[in-house]
């Protein structure tokens, strides 16, 4: 069975959304995702600085079998992203939620977290 | 959808289930990277009962073969053995490819699964001035037993005539209705049984029960490409041509008298400029995948085929190029010109670097 966090907020093509203590923003991909998609062997990430819309790919992500989009939950600048998916992509799988983070961001409107789907609407979907 | 009789085991397996030509199967059961490896280190089994199986009765077998198959069937059919080569049409296009058993006197071909009505009726057409009659197996189903343990686990089932084990390579052998072959899609030692379809989950469970790794179609793809082996709809279709598809090499033309359809097409074409298969290896991070274009200093290309090799650890694939290419080249993926190196497409031997 696939792991919903309370305390994330999803878009329903299964990435996810942390608000962090200090207003800022970490963003992955869920556990039904990285399920879906099967062993992850690479990762192309946002350059830091860049800015990314809400609902807009900012990263890719490429599972043995194909590649796959990334969009961002939130719009903001990129401040930090995960180097250590560049060489490890399999975190994905194994940490989709603590390691295998992708990156953080200063969000632009913190209203764009309303749009998002809670875990129990978001788990709704994968049954789907 | 269309459902092989291993279908429930499938399930039962957990394996996610996919559309693959109209056919429910299996793409992978848990991680398609340990899949791989379990047949490049053990041994696994497939489910491809999803392929096409055609038997054949009449006198003038021989004479349709000659006709209608690429390769020379005069190269088996007096052995127990299997041949593999391709269907053409008139223009020199592929069809198909496909293997041909020839075992007791009798013929047994696999083709793909998305051709299958097309090559019936071609087969149908073509038959006819022969005396041939085709019969479509869909009471076969198909198991691919593969890797460097799989004869010593498959010797373990005692239903199966321990003589397997003497078979060389593309060997083969009938008993009842029941058609044992080394053949495979993986570049490994192993056995295809062609048996019917009520043998089929009987030999699964024993399988499974001696260690062999169930094998969805994703691990499938990785290693058929390691090995450098065609896909038929990917790496070539009907607008293309044996020589600018690494299959040169199954086209006999040894026999003069012979006249097999398509070679007339064929011996039009001037060799020394078709295009050619080559192996491609990313030297930068990233996958490579079909589509993306190539280029080196005397030409372009693109690539037919591409993934992540679980063996070499990084990305491979074979490609449609212009002649001329040395050891290098490049590929755009996503705007970005990268590094590739051309190497012959059996990136494996025997499942070894």
């Amino acid at each position: 069975m696939s792991d919903f966090p309370g305390d994330l907020k999803f878009l329903s093509s299964h990435e996810w959304a942390r608000v962090e203590s200090d207003g800022t923003i970490t963003i992955g991909i869920s556990d039904h995702a990285q399920d879906l998609l099967g062993d992850i062997v690479f990762v192309e990430l946002p350059e830091v600085g860049q800015s990314v819309d809400a609902e807009n790919d900012a990263a890719i992500v490429e599972s043995v079998k194909a590649a796959s989009d990334i969009y961002s939950p939130l719009s903001g600048e990129v401040i930090e992203v995960n180097s250590l998916l560049e060489d490890q992509p399999e975190i994905i799988n194994s940490s989709p939620y603590e390691d295998g983070w992708f990156f953080k961001l200063t969000p632009s409107d913190m209203g764009e977290l309303d749009n998002l789907l809670s875990p129990e609407d978001y788990s709704e979907v994968c049954e789907d | 959808m269309n459902k092989t009789p291993l279908h429930n085991a499938h399930i039962q397996l957990g394996a996610k289930m996919v559309n693959f030509s109209n056919w429910e199967m299996p793409i992978s059961y848990s991680s398609l990277i340990e899949e791989h490896n379990a047949v490049r280190n053990t041994a696994g089994i497939f489910d491809v009962s999803h392929m096409s199986v055609f038997d054949f009765d009449g006198d003038n077998q021989v004479a349709f073969f000659e006709k209608i198959f690429a390769n020379d069937i005069k190269k088996i059919y007096k052995d127990n053995k299997a041949i593999y080569g391709a269907l053409l049409n008139e223009e020199g296009g592929i069809l198909d490819d496909l293997i041909i058993y020839h075992a007791n006197n009798k013929f047994r071909l696999v083709s793909n699964c998305s051709t299958r009505e097309q090559n019936r009726q071609w087969f149908e057409k073509h038959a006819l001035e022969f005396g041939v009659k085709v019969i479509e197996r869909s009471d076969m189903g198909i198991l691919a037993i593969q890797g460097p343990n799989a004869l010593n686990k498959i010797l373990e089932i005692k239903e199966i005539d321990s003589k397997v084990n003497a078979l060389q390579s593309f060997g083969c052998m009938l008993e009842d209705d029941k058609l044992y072959a080394r053949t495979g899609y993986t570049g490994e030692d192993g056995l295809e049984l062609i048996i019917p379809t009520q043998d089929i989950n009987r030999l699964w469970d024993q399988a499974l029960e001696l260690g062999c790794a169930p094998i969805g179609l994703g691990a499938r793809d990785t290693l058929r490409l390691e090995a450098g082996l065609n896909l038929y709809g990917n790496d070539m279709t009907i607008n293309n041509h044996p020589y600018e598809s690494n299959l040169g090499w199954t086209i006999d033309m040894s026999d003069q008298n012979r006249k097999f359809i398509g070679k007339d097409a064929l011996l039009s074409i001037d060799q020394s400029k078709s295009q050619k298969i080559v192996g491609i290896i990313l030297q930068d991070k990233g996958v490579l995948r079909s589509g993306y274009e190539i280029t080196h200093e005397q030409g372009k290309g693109m690539v037919l085929s591409g993934s992540y090799s679980p063996t070499l650890q990084s990305s491979i694939g074979l490609a449609r190029v212009d002649q001329g290419f040395q050891e290098n080249g490049k590929v755009m993926i996503r705007n970005k010109v990268l590094n590739i190196d051309f190497v012959s497409p059996r990136f494996l031997r025997k499942g070894k670097i």
